[in-house]
């Protein structure tokens, strides 16, 4: 039993950093209708940011303080906010009205620049990296449970994220205009809504809750490399799509439907099976209930 | 009648050149071949994707299906079958053994293909693309748990029986096999599909027949593909096949342009030989192709070589849906 609970707080914990990663994705396909591959590699980009950050702010802020971390997060979330902001601008823009697929080659495109710019001897060199000690791991024990800090972080910076985002979506002009863009486009348009301030803002956005799950993996799978992003973001995506893509909570739970499963399978004897479970979840789920779990049917209209 | 005039010359003319391929420098040969493969993964995904309009991202695990059965053929049945023909192996036993394997991949991939695409082909656009990458994955890590072909570590000491016929011979057969579907009565449908499904089931057209159709019939040209893949580089591993294989392959069918077979094979010749070209500046060759798929995409998003106007109806891009 213990063991179950044991399994149980691994997952949630895996299962909330591909929820933050899923949530990108879901925000950016609620506002453009687009698969943004690119999604992934920025989570990777968070990660990098956190390797070269954590000395410096450990300097200012005394290394392994709280504050150093927090800094970290912070400014790595920045980076990344910018970094899909001008993503965006640059490659994404110019085609918001050309065909879908003209954008998802796009996307793939700038997925593969940012993996092979950061495998480059000048940038982040394409051998494994070892990420710093954020904050000094303890364990707590709960009768036979061990519970590393490290997770209760994971957890913890988690829940205070998507609650953040939650208020940001529901209680604020932005998010009210970032509801209304996915509900109908156009008629957001109509209605005096800065289309391009909004995906902006969608991106930025995304890319900045990435940066954090990039770090928080980083902290859980310390070794580090240029194409980390890649099983980690399509794994999101899944998640996002398990929740019914575009739906902000279905990707929440999606992430962690798809962490928890996949930690319990890694812990059986089926653990070799491990990377292709979550696929084979999410195919029965379309196939059941193709909107995803959280998602609405849509009527098709001719 | 001239499709089949072109299918019966561009089999002699590669039979012709295969018997000279021993002067051809290594090297060379090794990225003509490579680009025979290629058209025929790029032909046969047109053709889901192009002509169908079914956005599928799991070829290359139709391709690892066929590599692995085709080499699996000739390195355990060959041993067996190869002495029946005594004098005669250099001659006919090995083409007879090398066309019977690649047919097994073909036609183990279609049936692979047949399975994930029945239930998929229900769903539209970004689901069954996502779809068929969770396949492709599942048939990876699947090849990584199977002890008997290498496991993780691969299959190795498969024998080099890919030449120029066999490559060439294969992808002329693809294009054929495409075009000849395409173009005929029972092929409009194909076209219906990928311009307006709803309209097209309105009108009597069994969609899902179709687009299952579809992918069979490019799974099996992948699994071919596979088998040749295989037998010219001697050494398979599930990894060789990832999702990044695939993506490799998407690029090809869209620089090409969606449905423009002539466009896709410029698209998989310009693809293959791009890295070779860009082997001096070694360091950044993969950024530059990287970037190169943005340009192009941000210049041309039809795809390099669609012209406007050439076929109205498929102008409407079926993902608008």
């Amino acid at each position: 039993m213990s063991e179950f609970f044991q399994q149980l707080i691994n997952g949630l914990a895996l299962g909330s950093i591909y929820a933050l990663i899923a949530l990108g994705y879901t925000m950016v396909y609620g506002v453009l209708r687009f698969i943004n591959f690119a999604h992934g590699d920025i989570f990777m980009v968070g990660a990098f940011m956190g390797f070269y950050l954590t000395p410096m702010a450990g300097q200012v802020f005394g290394p392994h303080s709280l504050a150093c971390a927090l800094m970290v997060l912070v400014l790595s979330m920045l980076i990344c906010a910018m970094l899909g902001i001008l993503i965006e601008r640059l490659a994404y823009r110019p085609l918001r009205n050309k065909p879908k697929l003209a954008v998802l080659i796009t996307a793939i495109g700038v997925s593969l620049l940012i993996e092979y710019v950061g495998q480059h001897p000048m940038v982040f060199t394409a051998s494994p990296k070892t990420f710093p000690e954020l904050v000094h791991s303890r364990n707590f024990h709960l009768g036979a449970v061990v519970l590393s800090s490290n997770e209760v972080l994971v957890l913890a910076v988690t829940i205070v994220l998507l609650v953040g985002l939650e208020l940001i979506v529901q209680k604020t002009k932005m998010g009210t205009a970032m509801r209304a863009v996915s509900f109908n486009a156009p008629a957001a348009a109509l209605m005096g809504i800065n289309l391009d301030v909004v995906i902006s803002f969608t991106f930025g956005l995304g890319s900045a809750l990435a940066a954090a799950g990039g770090i928080l993996y980083a902290m859980k799978y310390p070794s580090i490399d240029p194409l980390m992003g890649i099983m980690p973001g399509l794994k999101a995506f899944t998640a996002a799509v398990l929740g019914g893509i575009g739906n902000i909570p279905g990707a929440a739970l999606g992430g962690l439907v798809i962490g928890i499963v996949e930690t319990f399978v890694g812990g059986s004897h089926w653990s070799n099976y491990r990377d292709a479970i979550s696929f084979a979840i999410l195919i029965l789920i379309l196939l059941f209930k193709p909107s995803g779990l959280l998602g609405k049917g849509e009527i098709e209209k001719v | 009648m001239k499709e089949k005039l072109f299918l019966l010359a561009a089999l002699i003319v590669s039979f012709l050149f295969s018997l000279g391929s021993g002067h051809i420098n290594p090297y060379y040969l090794d990225i003509v071949l490579g680009i025979g493969i290629n058209i025929i993964l790029a032909v046969s995904l047109n053709f889901i994707n192009g002509y169908t309009g079914q956005f599928s991202l799991g070829h290359a695990g139709f391709m690892a299906v066929g590599a692995y059965t085709c080499a699996s053929v000739t390195l355990f049945l060959g041993p067996m079958v190869l002495p029946l023909f005594g004098g005669a192996i250099e001659m006919l036993g090995v083409p007879a053994l090398f066309l019977m394997a690649l047919c097994a991949g073909g036609v183990l991939a279609a049936a692979v293909g047949w399975l994930v695409g029945v239930p998929s082909l229900r769903l539209k656009g970004d689901y069954l693309a996502i779809v068929t990458l969770g396949f492709g994955e599942i048939i990876r890590v699947i090849f990584q748990n199977i002890q008997a072909v290498g496991g993780p570590s691969g299959l190795k000491g498969i024998q080099t029986y890919t030449n120029l016929f066999w490559t060439y011979a294969w992808a002329a057969l693809a294009i054929f096999t495409v075009l000849m579907l395409v173009h005929s009565t029972y092929g409009r449908g194909f076209l219906a599909v990928h311009d307006d499904e709803i309209a097209a089931a309105a009108m009597g057209v069994n969609t899902t027949r179709y687009k299952v159709t579809a992918f069979v019939v490019g799974s099996f040209f992948a699994g071919v593909a596979g088998g040749l893949y295989a037998h010219l580089k001697t050494f398979i591993s599930p990894s060789g096949f990832d999702f990044l294989k695939s993506i490799d392959i998407v690029v090809m069918v869209i620089l090409g342009g969606m449905g423009n077979t002539p466009g896709v094979i410029l698209a998989a010749i310009l693809l293959t030989l791009l890295p070779e070209v860009l082997r001096p500046v070694a360091q950044y060759r993969m950024i530059l192709y990287a970037l190169l798929i943005i340009i192009i995409m941000l210049t041309r998003p039809q795809g390099l070589f669609t012209l406007r106007g050439l076929r109205p109806q498929s102008a409407r891009d079926s993902t608008h849906v």
